[in-house]
């Protein structure tokens, strides 16, 4: 295996310094190192922080690898600096034996770019009607301890509270994608001024706020671990926040979409903004970073949901939700907290990889850069600037919502347990 | 004038008079001839391009771009590729390529004229998307009640009904709101938009308080299938709370207009000699729309060189 | 802005106004000259119908082609009215819809086509315009009137004729003939319109 010293970088932006990597771990840290034989990455002026994990990305496969596949899933992932991402189980056929998810993770070692780390559906087809073997899935080859119906939510109250209990057997956590379906059927965007406007169907806040509501009154009942996908609303911050001071245990993640995005996008009629949860306002913006500053949203992530092109280009009320992430998601994070001031890099690191990697119960992902670790980490220019360009996305799809505008920072490298995926901004495989 | 006609928003003030006022010199020029048709779209071609069912309408625009000479194509999405699967931007592109100059576009989906602008470099031209706006009849009626009342500016106009679901309903408010007049919706809160607030409107519930002030009454049609969602509890309650009958018409000062954009319930929102009094514009408004459409499609079309 | 104190000068034929700009025709000129034209349409009318009690004028419809044809009819009328002592009709016609230049000029306003209410079938019909350059506005006139009625003749008065035409089109009253170049401008100012009467050539502005 090659060694690496990189040399000049700055750990979670503090001094520069080296470090060397060997065998897949980090070998030491310190100034001037030397290390005769080791490949030199001159990294003078980068950022270094920890490998990121994504805990919510749509791969597509199997059964829509038109769109997105687990290997251009993974490139797109390690050129966003992550080491590690969560596939989502709404896939065909659905993830819900331990056969499948087998196969999703198998797909991903052979990719090799990141660690693809398979949701388990909470119910058999995301029907919601009954429990998946969960237990079995857990015990496969892919060790799977995150379990969503995400897309749909476990809207039966009753079989919430048994699979949050369920999963305590096996260090589980169920993953909610909040949305009372009778709130929200036919619903296009966020209600309130701008659907009154657009004449398109509205997704009130509450749809979400109220299973937000239920979920950590179960979850607290049954003492059981909750986390909920993509909040978008300041509401649920509020609820959250009252949750985790009554000691309830959960966790909570919000997209770079939702920080960064309003509501406002949908007066184009453009539905490369639509996105379930939808955009919501500047209000719930402001209080979503206010929450991951807090620490009451635990973490950032993508819900990268690659979309072909005939389920984009097409009227809005037509179109599928969802929006690409992977690649800009740091970026994002950059412009809305840290150029804010609202998070340090060390912070970036708590929100994009310790706690994510905590909350999937990865081992050796969301490490610290500190000698005898595992190896992976990125290497970021943080002054750089560009307009993201959706042709040049490894993605498979170009659903990128923030085609044409400059976005700040860019991920030099990234090594996944001492092997570089990325360098010089470009995927090694 | 902007290229297209998306929404009443598209038209400032000075737009919106122009196309009134070009509306009624083109009435005016055609009134009495036997000839009532013009030259001046000669050689242009205008395509109907109808997702929804809508004979009026369509009907409408076909006469006003044929008494303005143009060629006109009608292509209904039923029966046709459309209904094979094709999306809205093949149609769009295929009847770009066979030379359309304006894209006449009624379709379910809220912005899809949008859509169309954006992939097409003829005129596109609203005929009513989804629950979003429906532009040409907002300046029908605008037209229809200057002729009545002989002003905008200052007039009192209540928009009855479901405003929630209704193209008429936003076209109206904007475009009113832009010339000048004060606008009331009443309705059920239920069948109201969050976000109603926002509207540069009075909000209220109560239709006999309304009437007594009001220069235009602007019934909404309503479904009645909309009381299986809860919006309300039936036909029978609904008609009595917000259906205009000859005991309410009673309370409208001396020269209060009726309108509908049609097609009408009659019984439901509107009773039938409401609908058949001398207050009403309903027939009016519909032979005012081929005035104004020829004045959007002269507007539209005249002067731009062709796609 | 050309300046108008500078002394009324009528150019020869052969030598077209160039370089400076000036006033071709001065307030007294304009009435001078659609005085002269009212008494062309009088005679005109007394020899179409020899031996008419009303000197053929209430066979006359001047037609006025907008925005300042229109007052020039008016004009014309009211002097044929005040030499001869018989009141003509008097309307307008809006060619707009007629042009066939809509996308060379980009649209406009529309203004009102108003004909007498004895119409103009069989009668002689007078198109009054106060420019002819082209004659494009003059064929769509007559496109117009062909759809507004069946006049038994159609002749045509104009205030200046400023030649350059590109259709075989001829003016049977001429205020007055001006040769000019292409890239002038001639601009009628009547009051009615405009505030006052004056006739102006003008290098034209570059075109962007």
């Amino acid at each position: 295996m090659t060694t690496y010293l990189i040399t000049g970088s700055r750990p979670y932006g503090g001094d520069a310094t080296d470090i060397l990597i060997a065998d897949g771990r980090i070998t030491a840290v310190g100034d001037s190192l030397s290390a005769p034989g080791a490949e030199v990455v001159d990294a003078a002026g980068l950022i270094a922080l920890p490998g990121l994990v994504d805990l919510h990305t749509h791969l597509r496969e199997p059964g829509r690898e038109d769109a997105e596949t687990v290997e251009t899933g993974s490139r797109a992932a390690a050129l966003g600096g992550f080491t590690a991402v969560h596939a989502m189980a709404n896939t065909d056929p659905v993830a819900d034996t331990a056969g499948v998810v087998e196969q999703v993770w198998r797909l991903g070692e052979q990719a090799g770019l990141v660690d693809v780390v398979p949701v388990g559906a909470v119910t058999v087809g995301l029907r919601g009607e009954r429990l998946a073997e969960l237990g079995a899935m857990a015990d496969s080859a892919a060790r799977v301890r995150v379990f969503s119906d995400d897309g749909l939510c476990v809207s039966d109250p009753a079989l919430m509270r048994r699979a949050l209990e369920y999963v305590k057997a096996f260090d589980g956590v169920v993953a909610q994608h909040a949305e009372e379906p009778r709130l929200t059927a036919g619903a296009q965007m966020h209600e309130g001024d701008r659907s009154a406007r657009l004449g398109l169907t509205g997704w009130p806040a509450a749809a979400e706020e109220a299973i937000i509501a239920r979920d950590v009154l179960l979850a607290g009942h049954v003492g059981a671990r909750l986390h909920v996908c993509h909040v978008s609303t300041a509401g649920s911050v509020e609820l959250l926040r009252w949750a985790k001071a009554r000691g309830v245990q959960v966790t909570a993640e919000v997209t770079p979409h939702h920080l960064l995005l309003t509501d406002a996008c949908a007066e184009s009629y453009d539905p490369v903004f639509k996105v379930n949860p939808p955009l919501r306002t500047d209000e719930d913006v402001a209080a979503l970073r206010q929450g991951l500053a807090d620490g009451t949203i635990d973490a950032v992530a993508t819900d990268h949901a690659p979309h072909a092109v005939e389920d984009k280009e097409s009227e809005w009320a037509q179109a599928r939700p969802g929006m690409l992430g992977l690649e800009q998601a740091l970026s994002v994070v950059v412009e809305t907290m840290v150029e804010t001031g609202l998070l340090d890099w060390a912070g970036v690191a708590d929100r994009m990889s310790v706690r994510p990697a905590a909350i999937g119960r990865l081992a050796g992902h969301g490490r610290p850069l500190a000698v005898g670790e595992p190896a992976n980490l990125l290497l970021l220019d943080p002054a750089h600037r560009a307009p993201v360009d959706p042709a040049a996305l490894a993605s498979r799809s170009r659903n990128s919502p923030y085609a044409g505008r400059e976005l700040p920072g860019r991920v030099v490298a990234t090594f996944l347990r001492g092997t570089p995926t990325v360098l010089d901004g470009k995927a090694t495989r | 004038m902007k290229r297209h006609l998306l929404e009443s928003a598209d038209l400032d003030r000075s737009d919106a008079t122009l196309v009134l006022d070009t509306a009624a010199q083109i009435e005016q020029a055609l009134a009495g001839r036997e000839v009532k048709k013009l030259p001046t779209l000669r050689g242009r071609t205008v395509v109907n391009l109808f997702y929804e069912d809508s004979t009026r309408t369509r009907i409408s625009f076909e006469l006003a771009a044929k008494r303005l000479s143009a060629d006109v194509i009608n292509f209904s999405a039923k029966g046709s590729s459309v209904s094979k699967g094709e999306s809205l931007k093949d149609t769009a592109l295929t009847l770009e390529a066979m030379g359309s100059d304006a894209i006449v576009v009624r379709h379910g989906a809220s912005g899809a004229p949008h859509r169309l602008a954006n992939w097409v470099r003829g005129s596109v031209v609203n005929a009513g998307d989804g629950t979003h706006e429906h532009p040409t009849q907002a300046l029908l009626d605008a037209y229809t009640i200057r002729r009545r009342l002989g002003r905008l500016d200052g007039v009192r106009v209540v928009l009855v009904g479901d405003v929630l679901h209704s193209r008429v309903a936003r076209s109206n408010v904007w475009l009113l709101h832009t010339l000048g007049a004060e606008v009331t919706v009443v309705a059920p809160p239920t069948l109201l938009p969050v976000g109603v607030g926002s509207w540069p409107v009075e909000v209220g519930y109560d239709l006999d308080a309304v009437l007594p002030k009001a220069g235009v009454v602007m019934m909404l049609r309503v479904q009645a299938e909309r009381m299986n969602a809860s919006f309300f509890p039936s036909a029978r309650e609904y008609s009595r709370r917000y259906g205009l009958d000859a005991r309410r018409m009673a309370a409208l000062s001396d020269d209060a207009i009726v309108m509908h954009p049609g097609p009408m319930n009659r019984g439901m929102e509107i009773a039938a000699e409401v609908a058949d009094s001398v207050r009403s514009t309903i027939v009016e408004q519909v032979g005012n729309g081929v005035s104004v459409r020829m004045a959007v499609l002269y507007l539209l079309l005249g002067g731009n060189e062709p796609a | 802005m050309a300046s108008s104190t500078e002394p009324a000068r009528s150019p020869s034929p052969d030598s077209a106004p160039s370089g400076a700009p000036g006033t071709l025709l001065s307030a007294a000129d304009v009435a001078r000259v659609v005085d002269r034209m009212a008494h062309q349409l009088i005679e005109r009318a007394a020899s179409l119908a020899p031996g008419a009690d009303d000197g053929g004028l209430s066979d006359l419809v001047l037609v006025g082609i907008p925005t300042r044809g229109a007052p020039l009819a008016r004009r014309l009328a009211a002097r044929i009215e005040a030499f001869s002592g018989t009141a003509v009709d008097v309307g307008t016609a809006d060619i707009t819809l007629y042009r066939d230049d809509l996308r060379l000029r980009g649209v406009r306003a529309l203004e009102p086509t108003v004909l007498p209410d004895a119409g103009i079938d069989d009668r002689l019909v007078v198109l009054v315009d106060d420019v002819l350059f082209s004659g494009r506005s003059v064929r769509a006139a007559l496109d117009a009137l062909r759809d507004l009625g069946r006049p038994r003749g159609v002749q045509l008065a104009v205030l200046v004729d400023r030649g350059h035409r590109e259709l075989p089109i001829k003016a049977d009253f001429v205020g007055k003939n001006v040769p000019t170049s292409r890239s002038q401008q001639v601009k009628v100012h009547l009051t009615e319109v405009d505030g006052t009467d004056e006739v102006l050539v003008t290098e034209e502005r570059d075109k962007s």
